[in-house]
């Protein structure tokens, strides 16, 4: 479990605060930096997230693989923004100052340019803090949190139970799909699209059947101790806030309160410099 | 049958996690970026035809939020809630369907695919390339390829993995009225 979420135990001020905080801190900074397109926020914003990076003294080793592939990603999606719509800048920022015709309608301008800046800007804002809660918050930590931030603790207990049987439901597939190759199941590419399927649903029926039993126990086991029987339930990973936690949540706080205001000042969700 | 709140906790527990590797461990690449070919969404049908819509919704919404957050590329909201929609309205049309009574034959596939294939379009088509302008200001006709390409691949996931699981499940129920007794 610990492998696929990335959690990194090794002791810093960031893994002290409560993962209540750090949750409640990753929504409001996502929002803030979803909400705006200002460049100068954008800017902080992710100046800011690399000081907290270098904070929590998780080392780029750690997190490369994920880098490395949200860069693919983030890379794709620009080109795909670039071919199909070049000229979204200038319709957003209402000018258009070319640079470089490559023929049609894919000329370069500034305000292109300027669009693209910003939506890199917006990656670089928050996968810093994703990565952050990612390395730096204990899964089982992570549904008492949301029980704290008002969510009812039936439905984070079904997030603790999913966290729970994900290492378990792994093991599964793996077995099962194992044993189907073993008796001539194929799942590569050299098979054809809708025979890949079918074997899929081959390795599937098995591992979802023995899912629906593991229900039917895990459920008549939480009924026989009362489970959903009182109003309230305490947490075994649940901590409380301290003046930090409480910081914290209030600068993330004035950090979405900042990303609104500008966007009132701005008369919009773009800062354009163009004008 | 009527489900005991403690059992759709669980089902939702399970059937999270069960999304979570499918969709982690077990996708198969597309053609176009950004986008692959995600057998999730078969096991998400048939999840809540069998455990209602709250379930349905809690599944996508869990699952697709601990994908998206294990690869850490930041959560994409607006396909986030499209998932849970989709759970959603697929457990609105599983009230039509007694799958726990062991009956999936001709008729309730079509009810089955008919429902999925309005669903999918709905959320992938609709509501999550709208999202995606509201949210990201990206521009229209790159989301709505997207959209277009998720949506259609699917459908055809659904439609081939979804329906073999209802099949597969329903063949282990005994059905209802099966027992006669002795005179």
């Amino acid at each position: 479990m610990r492998n696929i979420f990335n959690y990194v135990d090794r002791p810093s001020p960031i893994h002290r605060l409560t993962g209540a905080t750090k949750l409640v801190c990753l929504l409001l900074w996502s929002f803030a930096a979803m909400s705006t397109y200002d460049t100068r926020l954008l800017v902080f914003l992710t100046l800011l997230s690399l000081v907290l990076f270098a904070l929590s003294r998780i080392r780029f080793s750690d997190v490369s693989f994920l880098v490395s592939f949200m860069a693919a990603f983030m890379v794709l999606n620009n080109v795909l923004i670039f071919v199909f719509s070049p000229q979204h800048g200038v319709t957003l920022y209402g000018s258009s100052h070319p640079l470089l015709s490559l023929g049609g309608q894919y000329v370069i301008t500034r305000e292109q340019l300027f669009y693209h800046l910003n939506l890199v800007l917006k990656y670089f804002a928050t996968i810093p803090i994703v990565l952050l809660f990612v390395c730096t918050t204990n899964p089982s930590e992570f549904a008492a949190s949301l029980n704290r931030i008002g969510i009812k603790y039936t439905v984070a207990y079904s997030v603790a139970l999913a966290l729970r049987y994900i290492p378990d439901i792994q093991k599964n597939y793996h077995e099962i799909s194992q044993a189907q190759q073993a008796r001539g199941i194929e799942m590569s590419r050299k098979q054809n699209l809708v025979k890949r399927l079918k074997s899929a649903a081959a390795i599937l029926i098995p591992l979802i059947l023995s899912s629906m039993d593991r229900i039917e126990v895990v459920s008549n086991a939480m009924e026989l101790r009362g489970f959903g029987k009182g109003k309230k339930r305490t947490w075994y990973m649940g901590r409380p806030f301290r003046p930090a936690d409480i910081l914290a949540m209030v600068f993330c706080a004035l950090l979405l309160a900042a990303a609104i205001a500008l966007n009132v000042l701005n008369g919009g969700r773009f800062w354009n410099p163009f004008r | 049958m009527k489900n005991s709140p403690v059992k759709t906790i669980v089902s939702i527990g399970i059937g999270a996690a069960l999304f979570f590797v499918l969709g982690r461990f077990v996708a198969i690449p597309s053609p176009v970026p950004n986008t692959s070919i995600c057998i999730q969404y078969g096991l998400l049908a048939f999840m809540a035809v069998l455990f209602g819509p709250l379930a349905g919704a809690l599944i996508g919404l869990i699952g697709h939020f601990l994908i998206d957050l294990s690869w850490g590329y930041g959560i994409w909201w607006s396909w986030v809630i499209c998932s849970g929609i989709f759970g959603l309205l697929m457990g609105f049309a599983g009230k039509k369907i007694r799958l726990e009574d062991g009956t999936f034959g001709g008729k309730e596939i079509a009810i089955f695919n008919i429902a999925q294939v309005i669903a999918h379009l709905i959320c992938w088509v609709v509501v999550a390339p709208i999202l995606d302008i509201v949210m990201y200001a990206e521009p229209a006709n790159k989301v709505f390829l997207q959209g277009l390409v998720g949506g259609v691949s699917n459908i055809v996931t659904t439609a081939i993995v979804g329906t073999l699981l209802c099949i597969a499940y329903a063949a282990s129920k005994p059905k209802k009225g099966s027992l006669k007794e002795e005179k």
